[in-house]
């Protein structure tokens, strides 16, 4: 008797229905006849709540012993229909959601949001407000880097370095908190410009921060870089070639671990990158350990660019001075009557921008991260389509797992970072 | 993108039927869906353009009657630094168009988030499935006709 599952099942049942995730994973050579019990195939369920999936990512994970023959990821537990209520809402009501997209670098999505409005409306920021939302995306740059570096070792059973990493964070969090008053979700970008400015006591404790940081960094790489435990976890896994990763449409450091020298902020420059110097760190491996590698250089990076703009950032206005278009100071609103009217305005219409299409993006911590806009001229937008790098990257999940071993699978979804609330939208 | 590149990318798909509008900046090209495969092929294998990676599938209900749906996919050639939107224009009713996923393997998952979100049917694609929302879901949430609170009892409670 030589029968699949599926196949004993529907004699017994014949009304039995097979769920379409599960005809996705079963191919020809995968649906294998046995006779022992031990020679079979086996289906495992990873997940939504599983620790090492870094969030609500289900995976369904067809086994041969113990490796990976097939996977298919599942997503949609944290699908809030973002794209659906940006239609309900105006312009500047989204700009909270944009903090629960990535919510571990939520002030690069205040930033990527507010520029991709500002192109919409043809809007120019003044020097004051692109430096600060320099140096607010870099900071939260390193705020993602460190968890994707601090849970990529613990998923490997290093715990100290994770605690490392997530105290530095910590101050990059009670950093925000000066800035703008709120240490997670912090809704700092306004259309043309920030929210408020940064105080000389939060450049001083931000320039106090990136002189320690490196230091401290060093501490944990060395506790981690020389672990003869980590690099055989990582050093070949997850390889995924150069074309298949340009095939697959992958961003970011995963990207750039393949060799290819691909970043917005080189290649499509923004806000005030190309004033400031600095390097795009590549490797050619394209396994999990070229990932760690590119992670943690881009680390120094941001760094070396957080300091460039402590240096140059000039005196001035942090908003433009377009009053129909940007929200006024709240004590101007409450004295004066031309403001008063343009804060009635916007908060109950909207800015209203040109009838149009737009597409803008920035190169946040995992990649490309942009917002297709279209207007119909009214306040709210017709149509808002987030391009979510997490959601790309995801797509490499498969391929990256053929044939690895179940224990590798935690240190590929480790170097992928996927964070779900922008997968999910 | 230059007038010189453009010039170039006009005189490699001058056989043919396109048109040239421009995104805020970025070009963009209304396609035929009767060739998109073939014109797909030029872009993707041709020397002088070679826009390798897709990096985004963007479909939108223009609640119009003539030509509701649209699909719009961003491009960008990775050598020459370039960017451009591929157009195509859906029928109103039962939207449907080739598969892009044979040329660039990453429309896969974007073109089920297509078929999600706004029931554009795929043909040739491997794997059309939902992407978010549950499989024996009924509706397709961004279109413009779904309302935003939702369609009360829709997705069945446990234990009713």
């Amino acid at each position: 008797m030589s029968n699949t599952v599926y196949q004993d099942l529907k004699e017994k049942d014949p009304n039995i229905k097979k769920t379409k995730i599960l005809e996705a994973l079963e191919t020809e050579d995968l649906s294998v006849s046995f006779t022992d019990a031990l020679d079979n195939e086996m289906v495992l369920n990873m997940g939504p709540q599983h620790p090492a999936t870094h969030g609500v990512l289900r995976l369904l994970v067809s086994l041969d012993g113990e490796t990976v023959m097939k996977c298919i990821p599942e997503l949609g537990y944290l699908h809030r229909g973002y794209e659906k209520l940006a239609e309900a809402s105006t312009y500047h009501e989204f700009i909270p959601h944009t903090d629960r997209l990535d919510y571990l670098s939520p002030m690069a999505n205040n930033v990527a949001y507010a520029q991709a409005v500002e192109k919409l409306i043809h809007l120019e920021i003044p020097e004051r407000g692109k430096f600060i939302r320099v140096i607010i995306a870099e900071l939260a740059r390193i705020q993602s880097h460190l968890l994707a570096i601090g849970a990529l070792v613990m998923d490997i059973g290093a715990v100290t370095p994770f605690l490392w990493a997530i105290r530095e964070r910590e101050k990059i969090l009670d950093l925000y908190d000066t800035i703008c008053g709120a240490r997670f979700t912090t809704s700092y970008t306004r259309i043309g410009g920030v929210a408020q400015d940064i105080s000389d006591e939060g450049l001083a404790g931000i320039k106090n921060f990136i002189d320690e940081f490196i230091a401290n960094l060093n501490e944990m790489r060395d506790l981690v870089e020389r672990n003869k435990i980590f690099i055989v976890r990582c050093e070949g896994i997850g390889y995924l070639s150069k074309e298949d990763c340009i095939e697959l449409g992958l961003t970011g450091p995963l990207l750039r671990a393949a060799g290819v020298s691909r970043d917005l902020r080189k290649d499509d420059p923004y806000l005030v990158y190309d004033k400031l110097d600095f390097n795009i760190p590549t490797y050619n491996q394209s396994d999990c350990l070229g990932r760690y590698y590119v992670r943690v250089e881009e680390l120094i990076e941001s760094v070396k660019i957080i300091r460039q703009c402590l240096e140059k950032i000039p005196q001035g206005p942090h908003n433009t001075l377009q009053t129909k278009k940007v929200l006024p100071k709240k004590d101007r609103v409450y004295t004066k009557m031309e403001e008063l009217i343009h804060d009635f305005m916007i908060i109950n219409f909207g800015v209203n921008p040109p009838a149009g299409e737009s597409y803008s993006a920035i190169e946040s911590s995992k990649g490309e991260l942009g917002f297709y806009f279209i207007s119909d001229g009214s306040g709210n937008p017709f149509r808002l389509k987030i391009r979510a790098p997490s959601f790309c990257n995801l797509q490499a999940l498969a391929p990256m797992m053929k044939n690895c071993m179940i224990s590798d699978t935690v240190v590929i979804i480790g170097s992928v970072d996927p964070v779900m609330g922008e997968a999910d939208k | 993108m230059t007038e010189e590149k453009l010039n170039l990318l006009k005189s490699k798909l001058q056989n043919y039927n396109v048109e040239y509008t421009d995104t805020n900046g970025t070009p963009a090209l209304y396609i035929n869906k009767d060739d998109i495969i073939e014109i797909c092929k030029v872009l993707k294998n041709d020397n002088d353009l070679k826009f390798n990676l897709l990096v985004d599938a963007i479909s939108v209900d223009r609640f119009v009657k003539k030509n509701r749906f649209e699909m719009f996919y961003n491009l960008v050639s990775i050598e020459y630094n370039q960017r451009i939107f591929l157009k195509i224009k859906l029928e109103s009713h039962d939207p449907e168009m080739q598969s892009l996923s044979q040329i660039w393997k990453s429309a896969n998952w974007y073109e089920r988030e297509a078929f999600d979100m706004m029931g554009i049917k795929f043909t040739n694609h491997p794997d059309l499935r939902r992407m978010y929302m549950p499989e024996n879901y009924e509706y397709n949430p961004l279109k413009k006709d779904f309302p935003l609170m939702g369609i009360p009892d829709s997705i069945p409670l446990p234990n009713k």
